[in-house]
């Protein structure tokens, strides 16, 4: 049961086409998302991540649109405790506005997202908006609604949920946000949702949400810069730069064993306590990435990394688009560096 | 919240009083008064008045005593009689004349209003949804014309237009039979057949502004998150729009409906303009003024 594929995206690719130009947001991605299990995205400002996460849900704001590439959600649906249906949908194929979309989005796949103030509108109870979403997808009356919404909060651990669902958002603090899990979906995406948080908080926040996973068999496709967290959370991750995922693996070969130049430096810029302590003393600053994320609308040719990469290979780096390769079972890097090593290369 | 609105409602009562004394010293500051015109009106008639009788005069309207008397004089008999004196202009009480009117012209404004809102708002709405779509560039031209426009003058145009082209009355708010008689289902049937045309008049001024403060409202809102987050919970399009960006976009819309008390007061005039007859000479002239050099080109 844990490891069951609840979506798979294949090759997706969304583009926005802006008078300035063709941004690729996402350009080529291929991910699983299984039950049970949490998927870490990282990446940094501007490289495709919730992007990523928009598309599946079909969301994508104008002018963005998924230009190529199939996204393919495995539907369970429990008639009974024991029988079971599968469907197979192809989220690709349906409309964004369509009913069927609609009852998938928020329903089956919800999301969480960033900021908590802006996520809810301050003119309406905080019951009202989560209710809203419970008597769409449920068949049940405005009283039952509300008792699930008390429910809801009550199991995000905020005291007096039967005072709160009648408040209004501006009445309470950051930590609330759990409103997405109101309808236990299949897949939660949290697209960087303890960015605005204090650490005590996230740290509540992180729990609940594997409290929550355990207890639903849920799948988590967790989008963040914060390489802590996903240590912490995921058990897979992916490293996603220019709208490609450059590397993804386990999340322990991932610190140990980092292969592509990109999450080299991206762990290497994290601080770490002993360095900090080592590097007193001496006037030496932390390591960053050199350079800056391109242009959106420019298409690099070759490895869209190799301008700030520091095992920039001349006439091969910037000429021929690396494949992906799996260096190791299920750990798959797109770099030339592994060009040699690959146990079995995949043309892309 | 209560506590609040009440108090912003005891806070109007200074404002008020200090308002009617600015009032009331203004009206006396230009020389003449009430007993000089009588005493006009006497000598013109012939009469010869002497000084003995213009004393009495001005001790019977009160002119004698000091400033602050007669204010005070004033003020208690509205506040405690509703009474605002007699008009010497209409020859009625002032309360009889201030009522007369505003009934109608609040109706007026009223309606106006209800009209600019159900044309405005969903317009406003909808370019905003499909902004830079080619609606959204006629409607954005036509409400800049709008805007450019006078709204006086628009409202001549829309009765030179419907008297014209349709034969349709704009004088009066009643028609001839109906005028003198008591009210009646029928006299406020033809009440309603004569209200249309200045409740459009007067709408129609306020709806290229209420579009273009809808549309960057909810351009505005448009972008936040929770509009997003509405349409992750699986709402409908129609849904999303209505319950979420919509009800905090009207806000400035809706905080200016007491916007409609000053011109139920001080602006009856402009509805009037549909009402008096006498007035249709100036506003013809003011068309044919405006359409003369339109024909040059």
């Amino acid at each position: 049961m844990s490891d069951q594929v609840l979506a798979e995206i294949k090759n997706l690719h969304t583009y926005f086409y802006l008078a300035e130009g063709v941004v690729r947001a996402v350009d080529g991605v291929d991910l699983t998302i299984k039950a049970g299990r949490t998927l870490g995205i990282v990446g940094e400002s501007g490289c495709g991540k919730s992007i990523t996460a928009l598309s599946l849900m079909q969301l994508v704001p104008s002018p963005g649109k998924i230009e190529e590439g199939e996204i393919t959600y495995y539907q369970t649906i429990h008639q009974t405790e024991s029988a079971s249906t599968s469907n197979v949908i192809e989220i690709t194929k349906l409309k964004p506005n369509s009913r069927e979309m609609r009852a998938i989005r928020g329903n089956q796949i919800s999301m969480v997202f960033q900021e908590p103030m802006a996520a809810m509108l301050p003119v309406r109870t905080v019951g009202a908006q989560i209710m809203e979403a419970i008597m769409l997808h449920q068949q049940v009356n405005k009283v039952e609604a509300r008792e699930r919404a008390i429910d809801i909060l009550a199991r995000a651990k905020l005291p007096n949920a039967d005072r709160i669902v009648d408040t209004y958002p501006f009445q309470l603090s950051g930590g609330m946000r759990q409103r997405a899990l109101s309808c236990n979906p299949d897949i939660l995406i949290a697209d960087e949702p303890t960015t605005a948080l204090d650490v005590t908080t996230e740290a509540q926040i992180l729990d609940l949400m594997r409290e929550l996973q355990r207890e639903y068999n849920m799948a988590i496709m967790y989008i963040t810069h914060n390489l802590g967290v996903i240590a912490e959370m995921a058990q897979e991750v992916a490293v996603m730069y220019m709208g490609k995922v450059v590397e993804q693996t386990d999340v322990a070969s991932i610190f140990r064993n980092p292969l592509h130049p990109y999450t080299q430096a991206l762990l290497r810029s994290i601080p770490q306590l002993d360095d900090v302590m080592a590097r007193a003393g001496q006037k030496k600053r932390l390591e960053t990435i050199k350079g800056m994320v391109p242009d959106p609308y420019s298409v690099l040719p070759g490895c869209s990394f190799h301008p700030r990469c520091p095992q920039f290979m001349e006439g091969v780096c910037n000429e021929v688009e690396p494949a992906v390769i799996e260096v190791e079972p299920g750990h798959i890097v797109r770099c030339h560096l592994y060009a040699s090593r690959s146990t079995k290369a995949r043309a892309n | 919240m209560l506590a609040y609105i009440l108090q912003r409602i005891i806070r109007v009562i200074p404002q008020l009083l200090l308002i009617s004394i600015l009032a009331f010293i203004i009206i006396q500051l230009p020389p003449g008064d009430i007993v000089t015109r009588q005493i006009e009106r006497l000598q013109a008639s012939g009469v010869t008045v002497s000084e003995a009788q213009a004393q009495a005069l001005i001790r019977q309207y009160g002119m004698d005593r000091p400033m602050y008397q007669r204010y005070l004089l004033w003020i208690s008999k509205i506040i405690t009689k509703f009474d605002f004196g007699y008009s010497y202009t209409f020859e009625k009480p002032v309360a009889q004349v201030i009522m007369e009117r505003m009934g109608y012209t609040f109706a007026i404004a009223l309606f106006a209003h209800i009209f600019t809102w159900t044309v405005a708002i969903p317009i406003g709405i909808y370019v905003a949804v499909k902004q830079y779509s080619i609606t959204d560039y006629i409607v954005t031209l036509v409400t800049f014309v709008g805007l450019a426009v006078p709204a006086f003058f628009l409202a001549m145009i829309i009765m030179y237009i419907a008297l014209t082209r349709f034969g349709i009355r704009t004088g009066g708010l009643f028609s001839q039979e109906y005028m003198v008689l008591p009210w009646s289902w029928g006299k406020f049937v033809d009440l309603l057949k004569h209200m249309w045309l200045p409740i459009i008049l007067l709408g129609t001024g306020g709806v290229a502004g209420t579009i273009r403060t809808m549309r960057a409202m909810m351009l505005d809102e448009l972008r936040k998150q929770y509009v997003t987050v509405a349409r992750a919970k699986g709402l409908s399009e129609f849904s999303v729009i209505v319950r979420y960006p919509a009800r905090l976009a009207i806000n400035p819309i809706l905080s200016s409906v007491m916007w409609l008390l000053p011109p139920a007061v001080s602006s009856w005039r402009s509805s009037s303009t549909c009402k008096r007859p006498a007035r249709r000479y100036t506003l013809r002239c003011g068309i044919r003024i405006c359409i003369w050099p339109a024909r040059i080109f």
